[in-house]
């Protein structure tokens, strides 16, 4: 039975409460889309893997927005992906909050300074950020720099800066970050493997 | 795990020891469920807390923290003594009957070769004895006392039933029970899986507890097998990608070695790395260490890695030791480091000693933060109160705090313990100017290439040839990354087999690490990764879940390294002749010219069934090794030592030498060691299945559900220091104290431990000073600064406490 807007609400004024009409199977998609329009109907899924224990549960993200240059998408509903092999659906405790992870009001937006002895965190630029870091790397790396030990064997290695490197990051970045420490010549570079 | 998590559901007996799957794994812990149901499986738990895992368990025995290795030496000790083990594997693909160095012997505690001073072994009888060629004698009638299995089991003759119970405090009719149900899975068509994760791991015993266990499964037969195999847990979603990565202090990509000072050149370098076999015919895989070597560094140096200049050998750092994290943080404590980079890692919170911690971070002149979320690391330097008593004034480490995006909101692939690499896609751009990783490192990197460029400097050659081959320099692809992480071939290669004919084209991504070349005709960033991105695209985003054997192995879902393969070992899962050990766990099977099946052999393609080459590939002989030669630390059987604190404050197999002989220990921790008498209970750290590490804090729904810090102690100790359920107290080390919340429960009992009664005390670890919980402290605050003597990894599952009233 299909109804129209019009049909529905003279349904209603008819003495049949709206959720009735709802249970019968009688909603009509139209009215409902006055009212308050499902997101799901217009969201984007994307697939992706928990980041949390390393079971790689297979995630489905709804955001909305459609791509567009100037519109930007946000993830409103995260749910396990029912065909994955292992999780076949399911999310646990940890993961059924995955939406709260990406919008917690303590995700970092901007990068920041604390300066030595400071009391505050400063808001800089990008720019600033890399070319500060990158000034402390070359200061740091001139002065420190070994290119030969005690038994004149030719070593090249960094050791007065280390780098801990993410246990959720993608492989991507982890061999950039390879690449990135032990072209500088670091052997302090760890993982959370390590502990 | 040499095995994956929907394969957990065709196990007969899942052992679960040293984690707590049902909370930290909750959704592959469904599996070990699915095995109960499907296979009637026995699910069996040994912990010393009756945690959520025991409460849907079988069988449950309580075990002092740090004692597994008693425990499992004991099991050993009842398989050989009642010959319950399977033995026709144990002897074809075991180094079971192989002889051993007449010098090698253990006394008091010790192997030989000990060096007290240094605290380490020479380890040169720890091998083999060879013949006139350079291969392992053997004596398969295993008569000779030299033998392997004979040598083990008199290793393992003092841990009787009696001395179990004793160290463990595991009642003597529990551990018979645990010794039964591991026995009947020596039967061919029989197999357990073991179930372990940092519980086993965070000890200074923590390689070694894991060795016996795998020591179990090789006489058992289960190695190889469907429903068997090691089975190791990680912890968080890609710490398996990173590690397979090598970003770890002395690691390259793919399980190679950084090169170290003694080796000056590349050819020493290789001569030491590539394998030289100890038995004849094997495949000894790691002889092809060369060919992946030098394909990692076309990856790295590009066009710049050249014959003539050793593939760029001296652009990589040599190390004279390892920094791990204990060391470099001991470096850092004497002032002896300047920079630091944290990238989505929290050392405050996850490192042992907070407070040495922080004091080490605060004498850094810079430090610099890559992270979604606001971390203890980022805010160290501000004063927090009790949980963070510090005075910002006094603190000149410059820090900086760079916003980065999340899993949400980037492509890439990561690592899941079953080794499959899944990629996945971004769904929204992140918040305010956060980058990702590789935006962040390119930016940072290319300022100060520049930097190099226009002012000189140390050594500038190797940032000067890096590849960096990237459609936009300042943005690295994840596509771009994960081809290079593939490789490809650099020249044509030819096809041996057919003169004419290609194995690839110049430029052409690889299908795999067969194709690798030594001459520098192949790039690969990580070799294992070799065909994951291949010419017929992006096999990591594979969505195929069939499943035609049933036993799970989904062949086209997503890919696992090395080369898809879904089992390690698996031609151990067919007798030496060819036919299964369990024909309805047939994993692959001979058709009279290759082996073929329903996974991806782990074997030479065309060895036939019959030959003397043996299963484990990798090694050097070929076999599952019950004695492991060199390759530890500590010995090459399993003993029991003692946590660096002991509640007994002895031990009891050999008083003169308590603790792990070879672990490191630097003398100011030394000093922070407690003593038994000022901290007389046992504690252990964990974690909750409604939080996730400290990250979980940050997102409300989690934050709601377990919103406050609390410990966990037994009603008999509740009662003997007067702490009613809710109290607050407060819980001290020899470094620090914690206040929280304490649970009194049943689930954790005392023990009785060598004529005394043990307590535990259970530490919750996911709060601190910042987050959407209450505050709380950091529970490793009360860790002591010890790690495994092979891994560096902390003892954070064994330690001692004080607690009282706070």
């Amino acid at each position: 039975m299909q109804v129209n807007r019009r049909q529905f609400f003279k349904l209603c004024a008819g003495g049949m409460a709206g959720s009735t009409i709802a249970t019968l199977g009688l909603l009509p998609e139209k009215a409902m889309a006055d009212v308050r329009s499902y997101k799901l109907l217009r969201a984007s899924e994307t697939r992706n893997t928990c980041p949390y224990c390393s079971v790689g549960c297979g995630i489905l993200m709804y955001s909305l927005g459609d791509g567009a240059k100037n519109a930007k998408s946000e993830i409103f509903h995260i749910e396990g992906d029912p065909d994955h092999p292992v999780n076949r659906g399911a999310l646990c405790p940890k993961g059924a909050g995955l939406v709260d992870f990406i919008h917690s009001p303590d995700r970092l937006k901007y990068p920041e300074v604390r300066e030595a002895g400071s009391n505050e965190w400063k808001r800089i630029s990008w720019d600033e950020a890399f070319s500060r870091i990158a000034k402390h790397i070359k200061q740091d790396r001139d002065a420190n720099f070994t290119e030969k030990n005690a038994d004149g064997v030719t070593v090249n290695r960094w050791l007065s800066t280390g780098f801990l490197a993410a246990s959720a990051s993608s492989n991507e970045a982890g061999w950039l970050t390879h690449k990135f420490t032990r072209s500088l010549g670091m052997l302090a570079v760890d993982n959370q493997a390590r502990v | 795990m040499t095995n994956h998590w929907v394969d957990i559901k065709n196990a007969n007996l899942i052992v679960v020891m040293g984690g707590n799957a049902a909370e930290a794994h909750p959704v592959g812990f469904r599996w070990a469920i699915e095995a109960k149901t499907r296979n009637k499986a026995k699910l069996l738990v040994i912990d010393p807390r009756f945690t959520r895992t025991a409460s849907v368990a079988d069988f449950y025995a309580p075990i002092r923290t740090g004692t597994d290795i008693t425990l499992l030496s004991g099991v050993i000790r009842y398989l050989l003594e009642t010959g319950k083990y399977n033995k026709e594997y144990t002897l074809a693909y075991t180094n079971a009957a192989l002889l051993v160095h007449p010098d090698f012997k253990f006394e008091d505690g010790l192997f030989s070769g000990y060096d007290a001073e240094k605290r380490k072994y020479d380890k040169s009888t720890w091998a083999y004895q060879l013949d006139e060629k350079g291969m392992a004698k053997r004596d398969d009638t295993l008569s000779d006392p030299r033998c392997v299995i004979n040598l083990l089991k008199q290793h393992v003759s003092r841990y009787t039933a009696d001395v179990v119970a004793n160290i463990c405090g595991t009642p003597k009719e529990a551990f018979q029970a645990i010794c039964e149900h591991l026995a009947e899975t020596s039967a061919p068509d029989k197999t357990t899986s073991f179930l372990y994760a940092l519980g086993w791991t965070q000890h200074s015993i923590g390689a070694q507890n894991i060795r016996t266990m795998a020591m179990i499964q090789l006489l058992l037969g289960n190695m190889g097998m469907a429903g068997g195999g090691i089975n190791a847990l990680r912890g968080h979603s890609n710490i398996q990608g990173l590690t397979d990565l090598g970003l770890l202090s002395t690691s390259l990509p793919g399980y190679m070695t950084m090169p170290s000072e003694k080796e000056p050149s590349l050819q020493a370098y290789l001569d030491k790395y590539t394998s030289k076999p100890l038995a004849d015919g094997q495949m000894n895989y790691w002889q092809n260490y060369p060919k992946f070597f030098v394909s990692f560094m076309k990856a790295m140096w590009g066009d710049k890695a050249t014959a003539d200049n050793g593939w760029g050998y001296d652009w990589l750092p040599k190390w004279d030791k390892g920094y791990d994290v204990l060391q470099y943080f001991e470096l850092m404590h004497q002032g002896k480091v300047n920079g630091y980079f944290c990238q989505g890692f929290n050392p405050v919170a996850s490192f042992p000693n907070k407070n040495k911690i922080v004091e080490s971070l605060s004498r850094l002149k810079f430090l610099v933060i890559m992270d979604p979320l606001v971390t203890e690391t980022s805010t160290f330097w501000q004063n927090h109160g009790e949980q963070n008593d510090v005075d910002p004034a006094k603190i000149h480490t410059e820090v900086f705090r760079l916003p980065t995006t999340c899993f949400a909101e980037e492509d890439g692939s990561i690592v899941n313990s079953g080794r499959w690499l899944q990629w996945h896609w971004k769904g929204a751009e992140g918040p305010g100017q956060a980058l990702t990783d590789p935006q962040i490192l390119a930016g940072i990197f290319l300022k100060l290439k520049a930097m190099y460029a226009k002012e000189g400097g140390a050594f500038p050659d190797a940032i000067n040839s890096l590849s960096w081959a990237y459609g936009d320099p300042h943005e690295p692809k994840p596509e771009e990354l994960a081809k290079e992480l593939n490789g490809k071939a650099l020249a044509d290669l030819p096809d041996p087999k057919n003169p004419g004919q290609f194995l690839a084209k110049k430029g052409e991504l690889l299908p795999g690490f067969a194709l690798l070349q030594a001459d520098g005709s192949t790039a690969s960033g990580c070799w294992i990764f070799a065909g994951s991105w291949t010419q017929a695209g992006n096999q990591m985003a594979r969505r195929d879940n069939s499943d035609p054997s049933g036993l799970g192995n989904t062949l086209g879902w997503a890919w696992a390294w090395p080369a898809n393969r879904r089992i390690l070992y698996n031609r151990a899962s067919c007798k030496p002749d060819g036919t299964p050990w369990d024909k309805k766990r047939t994993l692959i099977k001979w058709n009279g010219e290759k082996w073929v099946g329903v996974d991806v052999p782990d074997f030479k393609a065309d060895e036939a069934p019959g030959s003397p080459m043996a299963p484990f590939i990798m090694q050097a002989e070929g076999l599952g090794r019950l004695f492991a030669l060199d390759k530890m630390a500590e010995g090459p059987f399993p003993e029991h030592y003692e946590p660096f604190e002991t509640p007994l404050g002895t031990n009891p197999l050999h008083p003169k030498v308590i603790s792990n002989p070879a672990a490191r220990l630097f003398k100011d921790d030394k000093a922070q060691l407690g003593q038994h008498q000022q901290f007389p209970y046992a504690a252990t750290t964990y974690r909750l299945t409604e939080h996730f590490h400290y990250w979980t804090k940050h997102a409300r729904l989690n934050a709601i559900i377990q919103p406050e810090q609390f410990v966990e102690i037994g009603e008999e100790l509740a009662r003997e220091k007067g702490i009613g359920h809710g109290d607050m107290v407060k819980v001290s080390s020899k470094r620090g104290y914690i206040k929280a919340k304490a649970v009194v429960t049943k689930r954790i009992k005392a023990l009785q431990v060598n004529g005394q009664s043990v307590h535990h005390i259970g530490v919750p670890i996911h709060w601190g000073f910042e987050g959407l919980t209450k505050k709380g402290f950091i529970a490793n605050t009360l860790t002591p600064f010890v790690g495994d003597a092979n891994t560096q990894t902390p003892e954070f599952k064994s330690f001692l406490v004080n607690i009282e009233k706070a």
